[in-house]
């Protein structure tokens, strides 16, 4: 059934973007300098915005309204990568993680601007332009802290060396895989995890950093089918605290 | 947001009668035309200190007034909430980015601002001193506490110093759509189920009583304060912002169906709002440092800018450490 094989994609892709928008949101007041304050909230709210509108499209076709389905779920039934639940940590592994996380999302994005499904299409269209600042400000602070002093090129060395396995945890495939690909839905995971490498390099090889041999490492898998790390639930529980108290009221 | 212009500490006033009498009266001459000071034109150091005093001041308010929103974007119910609540810390952020700018072009520079504001020696508005208990205490400061400071800083954008005004003329337009956000959030929770009744009208409760004190006490009319309004640097008097507060909200909080937990509150024949007096001693005690959040704002603050150190180290290193590639 190629429309639950959309499904399963679409929350994917949103769940991602929810769940980060979230995470980044949690640097508002405590960032390194102010205008990183500012540009982690900005992003905060471009990924709020982007889940918001495949949540729109999944309710179009015949899924719950994006509040419900946002506020009122628990950690097995999202279809995010382990990677963007993980807590914020230190500076670096922000940085780190939105570097890693946007140089996949813009690909995603461009392929699926090429989507068959003209809706799919359109919203990619429209939405992959902000992530393009994302990228261009990740990329842009991972070569200046990636070649500055010993202590940021070290912590960054160190975090991407942690956040590496989550990243392609991305890329996990999903069982619809073949069949997405068939319909010309987007290219799939594989064929993005390996522009994904190209491009990170290129930004790595700018640096002092050192992309460890993917070959040799373990994909941290299980998020796209509901499997979790201990941080998702209570980020979730957090995000609907207020909501809960009545969900069916107007705040 | 802002409300603290009130804390005018006394300068050692001899100070003026060290300045050139030639070009203090040429420099009164401008303020009383209307003319916009620029940093490079000559000023007395009185009016640079205050400026930086107040300017610094209103820029801690912004980050510092940031926490207590801030720690409800995450549980912020809804998208349209959590999008807006967002956005909204996010532009008090900016504007403290924005103050700081025109604090150090009279001569202090952020690090300098941001480190006096950890150690305590510099004060922000004493409102960020209290706690925002729940979703509907959020809701309260950003329309109520926004509210004053829109008063605040709609008259301070009048003022003398350029840069100042300019940043207030920006900030201000923002301020409008956190008041219209602030009392769309209030109003939803007073039409709202009876929790969320309950929610708004106890956040109310507990906020009264920092919102009145939120322009200061009233003004002493000493020399210091008339040299100040002189020179435009303070624009209207606390009692006056006051008024002009309780003029333009009262109304529009029994609109909603709430109480103001304020039995002597009424606007008198005259249309002079009557009030119970603001517990001024406990408005020093907190502003001095004893008040239920002092210790956890400036915590936070500091452990902000103590993680944040290696990446503004980092980034000002010179561009030499850039030998060669390590690989
Ligand atoms: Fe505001
Ligand atoms: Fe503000
Ligand atoms: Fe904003």
């Amino acid at each position: 059934m190629l429309e639950n094989a959309i499904k399963d994609l679409l929350y994917k892709i949103a769940d991602d973007q929810l769940i980060l928008g979230h995470r980044n949101s949690e640097w508002t007041g405590f960032g390194p300098m102010l205008e990183e304050d500012i540009a982690f909230s900005s992003m905060a709210q471009d990924k709020l915005g982007h889940s918001l509108a495949f949540y729109t499209l999944l309710h179009q076709m015949g899924e719950g309204d994006p509040d419900t389905v946002a506020f009122m779920r628990n950690a097995d039934q999202f279809h995010n990568s382990q990677l963007v639940e993980l807590p914020i940590g230190e500076y670096d592994f922000s940085l780190i993680r939105h570097f890693l996380y946007d140089n996949a999302e813009i690909l995603r994005f461009e392929s699926l601007s090429q989507s068959t499904n003209e809706e799919i299409a359109k919203i990619a269209t429209k939405l992959k332009g902000e992530v393009r600042y994302h990228v261009l400000h990740a990329n842009t602070l991972v070569k200046q802290l990636g070649s500055a002093t010993q202590e940021s090129i070290s912590r960054l060395q160190q975090s991407l060396e942690y956040a590496l396995p989550f990243a392609l945890g991305i890329f996990e495939p999903s069982k619809h895989e073949q069949e997405l690909i068939d319909a010309g839905i987007y290219s799939g995971e594989a064929a993005l995890q390996n522009q994904w490498l190209e491009r990170i390099s290129a930004v790595l090889e700018k640096t002092h950093l050192k992309l460890p041999e993917i070959a040799n490492l373990q994909p941290v898998y299980g998020g796209r089918y509901g499997q979790h790390t201990e941080h998702l639930q209570p980020l979730l529980d957090e995000m609907a605290e207020v909501f809960k108290i009545d969900p069916t009221a107007e705040w | 947001m802002y409300g603290g212009g009130n804390v005018f500490e006394a300068t050692k006033f001899d100070d003026l009668e060290q300045e050139d009498p030639v070009k203090l009266a040429e420099f009164e001459a401008r303020i009383a035309r209307g003319e916009k000071i620029e940093p490079s034109d000559w000023m007395p150091q009185l009016y640079r200190k205050q400026l930086i005093r107040m300017i610094e001041q209103h820029a801690h308010s912004e980050i510092i007034g940031a926490l207590p929103e801030g720690t409800w974007i995450t549980r912020a119910p809804g998208f349209r909430r959590k999008l807006a609540q967002m956005a909204k810390v996010q532009d008090e952020v900016g504007h403290a980015q924005l103050l700081y700018s025109a604090a150090e072009t009279l001569g202090k520079t952020r690090e300098q601002m941001l480190t006096d504001l950890i150690n305590g020696k510099s004060k922000y508005s004493n409102v960020f001193n209290y706690p925002a208990f729940t979703w509907a205490d959020s809701n309260i400061i950003s329309w109520l506490i926004d509210a004053g400071a829109i008063v605040n800083q709609m008259a301070n954008a009048k003022g003398s110093y350029g840069p100042y005004c300019r940043a207030l003329d920006r900030i201000c337009a923002e301020e409008a759509f956190h008041l219209k956000y602030g009392h769309d959030a209030v109003v939803h929770m007073a039409t709202g189920s009876p929790i969320q009744r309950k929610m708004i009208q106890e956040a109310l409760n507990r906020w009264w009583p920092p919102i009145m004190t939120f322009f200061g006490p009233s003004d002493k009319m000493s020399m210091h304060t008339e040299t100040l309004m002189r020179w435009k640097v303070k624009m209207a008097s606390n009692d006056a912002c006051r008024q002009q507060f309780l003029d333009m909200y009262v109304p529009k909080i029994w609109e909603l169906g709430l109480t103001v937990p304020d039995p002597k509150l009424r606007k008198n024949e005259e249309g002079v709002w009557e009030y119970t007096e603001p517990d001024w001693d406990e408005f020093k005690r907190v502003i001095n440092g004893d008040g239920p959040c002092n210790a956890e704002r400036l915590a936070v603050r500091r452990t902000a800018e103590e993680r944040g150190a290696w990446v503004r180290r980092a980034l000002l290193a010179p561009k030499a450490t850039y030998v060669r590639p390590l690989a």
